[in-house]
């Protein structure tokens, strides 16, 4: 198994370090701003679900209540945040992690 | 009859193809490599198919489409609370996961920690994870193929174990892969095909379809409810559990290394997000159409609590082979999730237990391979004397407390052990101690198991000081997790944890070290 040996002399000279720690931060806030919209859009909905049930009980038109229109639509939104974590990551985060090597 | 026939039929093409891959991939199954990883060999589009299969189980499909059909809109929210925990495991995990881990999540929190009490901890959140889900599983097998293959139970139940097993124990994570890739093809391929048949009689307009229900039942079921989720705290409790309990699933972070590299770990989650998304989808609309097309009152009469709605929606569809059809996919989705499920609890057995704390990690590669399989033929046999037992017990909760416990136990100390450099052993211990703990206790103290398990009445339960209103623990358990872990790191030194800080975030970055690239398989020393 491969245990840690701290210092261990893979680590590539500092101008390079710094930069690795650069990108590193970079991919955290990336991460973190799409975990927090994830986050706001779901529990958003769940705010609503528990706390205010007749404004999402809302009928629009026949057929369709504002509900039917959210649940739907956070599942999209879960996609397209993947998306445009993973079109981010591909050209921004993969170019610096070959720039690194 | 004419049907049964036909499942049956449908589902021995199943068996005979998966047994056929699993016959294939035991052949190219040497090393523990293979047997966990398949050798890192798996494209992301396949990964993003199996882990499709591997998350979605038989509750997907029929479990949710039931809901839908007795209560409307309300099925939904386990739908979205599936899905929205996918965007958080590529966002914050999976990168990490796949670049400093090896075969297990406890690979990534022990990784500057000491290895033995985490690991042995990590081991105990993620076998009581497996071991709930897996009776709850098992459970509903079992008498899910008796109603729909009229098969005995204890039958049903013998016959996923022992071809669970065969799969697993001579065909790995190769045979596991190809059989998550067919049954998940076979899953969206029928979904989407009862759904486009349902819409076929409401003029492809999901609409009218809805209309179509609200005239017969009324507006409330395009409306929320509190008959699915009762209480307002225990909406949001659930929302947590659902969210950051797919994002901590063991066998689901296990696929992150089945593929090349973090890059194809990444793109096989936002595959996997995709057609988790269409198919929950396609189950509102068999719902719906359930609903409107076979009615709400002849699919709960039908029995087995809600969960013949999508087959009997084929039958009135689709006729006698559509209807033999979606229950084979039901066996195969059953057969493939515990399949998976059981992979990864044979990855903590070997990989953390064995070889990493009992070896302390100097065992051969044979030696890994025997204990492993050993390890496949012990939980087999658990989860069939498991399943058997547990016969005719209401296991639902058994599933939500899986989905806590990987909620409170695994994800805090999993994104502390990634993003924060003070984090140390004990704390990590505690942390995934308190988080299965506190899960279970809650559990038992809730109407979950005072009022629906043990009989008792809910006014007199009430009473006690003891009583716990919640039936969803999350929303307690995960900040006492977290709570714990983080004044246990601040109140105790690690001196080793914090200097490796630096060299794991980049190993998060950059991947393993310095392996050739023409090489594929990670590190062969690392043993």
């Amino acid at each position: 198994m491969n245990v840690v040996i701290p210092g261990k002399p893979d680590l590539a000279p500092s101008a390079s370090a710094a930069l690795a720690k650069k990108l590193a931060k970079k991919r955290l806030t990336v991460a973190l701003v799409l975990s927090a919209a994830m986050i706001a859009i779901y529990f958003g909905f769940m705010g609503l679900f528990a706390f205010d049930k007749p404004l999402l009980g809302t009928i629009l038109v026949p057929g369709l209540s504002l509900c039917i229109v959210l649940g739907p639509l956070v599942i999209v939104s879960s996609f397209v945040l993947c998306l445009v974590y993973v079109l981010w990551a591909n050209r921004v985060f993969d170019a610096g992690i070959r720039d690194l090597r | 009859m004419g049907s049964s026939t036909l499942s049956i039929g449908f589902f021995f093409a199943f068996m005979a193809l998966t047994l056929a891959i699993t016959y294939w991939a035991a052949r190219r199954t040497r090393t523990t490599e293979h047997f966990f990883a398949a050798g890192g060999q798996v494209t992301p589009w396949q990964n993003g198919w199996a882990l499709a299969g591997d998350f979605l189980s038989a509750a997907a499909l029929l479990g949710i489409a039931g809901i839908v059909t007795s209560n409307g809109f309300d099925g939904m929210i386990y739908s979205i609370g599936w899905l929205v925990g996918w965007p958080i495991i590529l966002f914050l995990i999976v990168e990490p996961l796949r670049n400093v881990g090896r075969f297990t999540f406890a690979d990534v929190v022990a990784y500057r920690l000491r290895q033995r009490p985490v690991r042995l901890a990590g081991a105990a959140g993620t076998l009581a994870v497996i071991l709930f889900y897996l009776i709850a599983q098992m459970v509903a097998t079992g008498s899910l193929i008796k109603l729909l293959f009229g098969l005995p139970y204890t039958w049903s139940v013998v016959v996923v174990g022992s071809v669970m097993l065969v799969y697993v124990l001579f065909g790995g994570m190769l045979a596991t892969t190809w059989v998550q890739v067919v049954k998940a093809a076979l899953l969206m391929g029928g979904g989407i095909l009862l759904a486009f048949l349902v819409l076929t009689h409401f003029d492809m307009n999901p609409l009218k379809l809805f209309a179509a229900a609200s005239e017969k039942y009324g507006t409330k079921v395009l409306q929320p409810g509190s008959k699915v989720v009762s209480g307002q705290w225990d909406a949001i409790s659930l929302g947590l559990g659902l969210m950051f309990g797919t994002a901590a699933m063991p066998h689901v972070l296990m696929r992150a290394y089945t593929v090349k590299d973090a890059k194809a770990a990444r793109l096989s989650i936002l595959y996997a997000t995709g057609l988790i998304g269409v198919f929950h989808l396609m189950v509102f609309i068999i719902g719906f159409g359930a609903m409107v097309l076979v009615g709400a009152d002849a699919v709960a009469k039908a029995g087995g609590g809600g969960n013949m709605a999508a087959p009997l929606l084929a039958l009135a569809v689709g006729g006698n082979a559509f209807f033999g059809f979606i229950c084979a996919v039901a066996f195969a989705t059953m057969l493939a999730v515990v399949a998976g499920l059981t992979l990864s609890g044979v990855a903590t057995l070997c990989h953390d237990v064995w070889t990493n704390v009992i070896r302390n990690g100097t065992a051969s590669e044979a030696e890994q391979l025997k204990v492993a399989r050993i390890a496949t033929v012990m939980i087999s046999i658990f989860a069939i004397l498991l399943g058997i037992a547990f016969e005719g017990q209401n296991v639902a909760f058994m599933a939500g407390l899986a989905f806590s416990i990987a909620c409170a136990a695994n994800f805090p100390s999993l994104v502390l052990a990634i993003t924060w450099r003070r984090f140390t052993t004990p704390a990590a211990v505690a942390s995934i101690l308190v988080g299965t703990l506190s899960s279970l206790v809650l559990i038992y103290l809730s109407p979950t198991i005072q009022v629906d398990i043990l009989g008792k009445p809910l006014a007199a339960v009430e009473q006690q000081w003891w009583f716990v209103s919640l039936r969803n623990p999350a929303i307690v358990s995960m900040p006492l997790s977290f709570a714990v872990a983080i004044l246990l790191s601040l109140v105790t030194q690690e001196k080793n944890a914090n200097l490796a800080f630096d060299e794991m975030q980049r190993r998060i970055l950059l991947g393993p070290v310095q392996r050739g690239a023409d090489e594929p398989a990670r590190a062969k020393s690392a043993a």
